[in-house]
């Protein structure tokens, strides 16, 4: 073993996407961890938002939802949904949304709602949330994924939130002139999209992954020429966030 | 008289005001956000007098919602999120109850859904947005043609059209708004002149009183009008939209207030286990809700230990340090 977690990679692969004067907003789960990271370790003058309404935290304690009282707790604002969501999509503002997904097809259009028929479904999750809106007009998206075959599929189940919908310029076509997904970072490896296809590609496998390994467990055809191996965390970069991001323990 | 002369009227028992207020069929807003400042005295009291057909309306709802669910209270629902942080990342009740068809479902997303409440506070019929283009949010609706007749539906989920200012193909989302029978809400506190002022985020809570027909408000405390007037910037409603006022101290228990306490993760633990099993969650409901003669009795239940560890720093906000898994 490595002596780090796969939460622990998975946060800090997607905290180093975060630049200085980004304004980040998380969703629930290893989101939150990610955000926290990333604003301790990487981008200090990053700000963190939760679509609840509360804006810059002090984030002593890591929150356990995005309502959770510690969103609001240090803030330069409390505030509510109406006007979180002017900020998403604000086009002054460059906003990195973190959120999480049960499925996920080769454009990152995700699904967060259901397996199954929609009307009956085997499984039901919780659904959209802000993940269809902040996917609608965020800068940029990073999903957080369990890299199983089931998860990454040819077709959802349902499209709870668009990514870049059937690649190329139709996010676009759709009346969505901004944003799209990012990258998607996983147990495994960081995916990210091509610039002009839309498609899914492998950008990093994690030290200690197979290239043949993830392509096993992707539901789909993934181009992996380009992939080359992460950076393992550092000792410093794993003492912060154990130590100041979740000290105790509830995501890690 | 009683002891505020301003809002005599308005203040009733939590027994009183569902029973004036909340009719078999009625269409509920309910404030709060998944594990923060969920009306769950108010919840009880519906589930305890029996209130049927109920059209729940609401962005992201957790412990309220999934009580009143589990209880058989609700018909029908428009929702973005059902979930309650880790102790229930889909809640429970709301997930049998839709895997079993047990109850009409209609999904949109917390933006859509507060736009709605909005549109439905401005007195506007429908409202725009670009959130949804492309999904299936759009593309599928969980209300069969004859639901869609009913009263309080409206008659589409949505509709596609172009935006009308610029001669281009710019697509826009119509939403129909909400007005709501009634909101219900938890705030810390109101004066004794009625205004309310919910502390921390205040979700959609506003919008979702302006765009009901009757609002009531739980609080923890009723405060002298020279406080509650002395920094009228932090409020959050005026006293005329407000038609009913119960003092309801933890009235938010198992869900956090801010500055007052946090979510009490022993009890969410319990209803977890408890509503993963449908004879355990009939006990649940007959132990905490039908068994339970008043609010301090279930006060007592959930016991002065609980009660400390989840006591907030009224500075920070949350109760420090607090166990929470």
């Amino acid at each position: 073993m490595h002596g780090y977690t796969d939460n622990e990679m998975m946060a800090l692969a997607a905290g180093r996407f975060i630049k200085n004067g980004d304004i980040v907003f998380a969703g629930t789960g290893v989101s939150m961890l990610a955000a926290t990271a990333a604003k301790r370790i990487y981008a200090p003058k990053a700000v963190i938002f939760f679509e609840t309404g509360g804006i810059d935290p002090s984030l002593d304690e890591i929150p356990m939802a995005v309502a959770d009282l510690r969103v609001m707790s240090g803030t330069c604002l409390n505030s509510g949904l109406i006007e979180a969501f002017s900020i998403v999509g604000h086009r002054k503002l460059h906003t990195i949304a973190f959120l999480g997904a049960a499925q996920i097809d080769k454009y990152g259009n995700l699904n967060t709602t259901m397996i199954g028929d929609y009307h009956k479904p085997k499984t039901r999750f919780s659904g959209s949330g802000g993940a269809c809106d902040v996917s609608s007009f965020a800068s940029g998206v990073i999903t957080f994924m369990q890299h199983q075959k089931r998860r990454f599929v040819e077709k959802l189940d349902y499209l709870t939130s668009v990514g870049w919908y059937k690649g190329m310029d139709s996010r676009k076509k759709l009346g969505l002139p901004r944003g799209g997904a990012l990258a998607v970072v996983t147990n495994l490896g960081v995916m990210k999209f091509d610039e002009i296809t839309k498609a899914m590609y492998l950008a990093e496998y994690y030290p200690g992954v197979t290239i043949d390994k993830i392509v096993e467990n992707t539901g789909f055809e993934i181009d992996v020429s380009n992939a080359t191996e992460a950076a393992p965390p550092s000792a410093e970069e794993l003492r912060i966030l154990r130590e100041e991001v979740d000290p105790q323990k509830l995501i890690l | 008289m009683g002891m505020y002369p301003e809002i005599d009227d308005k203040l009733l028992s939590l027994e009183e005001a569902v029973r004036r207020f909340i009719k078999n069929g009625s269409q509920i807003a309910i404030g709060g956000f998944t594990v923060t400042r969920n009306p769950m005295a108010l919840a009880y009291e519906i589930v305890r007098q029996g209130i049927k057909d109920i059209h729940l309306v609401c962005h992201s709802h957790g412990q309220a919602l999934d009580v009143m669910i589990g209880a058989g209270c609700v018909k029908r629902l428009e929702i973005a999120y059902g979930g309650n942080g880790r102790y229930a990342p889909t809640c429970i009740r709301f997930k049998k109850a839709v895997q079993g068809g047990e109850i009409q479902f209609e999904d949109y997303s917390n933006y859509q859904m507060s736009l709605r409440f909005l549109a439905g506070a401005l007195g506007i019929p429908f409202i725009p947005t670009k959130s949804g283009l492309g999904s299936d949010l759009i593309n599928l609706e969980g209300f069969s043609p004859e639901v869609r007749k009913e009263n309080k539906v409206a008659l589409k989920k949505y509709v596609i059209t172009q935006n009308p200012f610029n001669g281009q193909d710019d697509k826009v989302v119509l939403l129909p708004a909400l007005n709501p029978d009634v909101a219900i809400m938890h705030a810390q506190y109101v004066g004794e002149d009625g205004t309310v002022r919910i502390k921390g985020l205040t979700f959609a809570d506003i919008e979702q009183a302006k765009s009901a027909d009757t609002v009531i408000v739980t609080c923890e405390e009723i405060v002298p009008r020279s406080f509650i007037r002395l920094d009228p910037d932090q409020n959050s409603l005026p006293p005329f939209f407000v038609d009913a006022i119960v003092k309801i101290p933890y009235g938010a228990h198992p869900t956090a207030v801010f500055a007052c306490y946090d979510y009490d993760p022993k009890h969410l633990n319990l209803y977890k286990k408890m509503a993963n099993d449908d004879t355990l969650f009939k006990e649940y409901l007959d132990e905490w809700v039908y068994g339970v003669k008043s609010h301090e009795e279930y006060l007592e239940k959930v016991g002065n230990t609980t009660l400390l560890q989840i006591k907030a720093n009224p500075v920070l906000g949350y109760a420090v340090g607090l166990d929470r898994k």
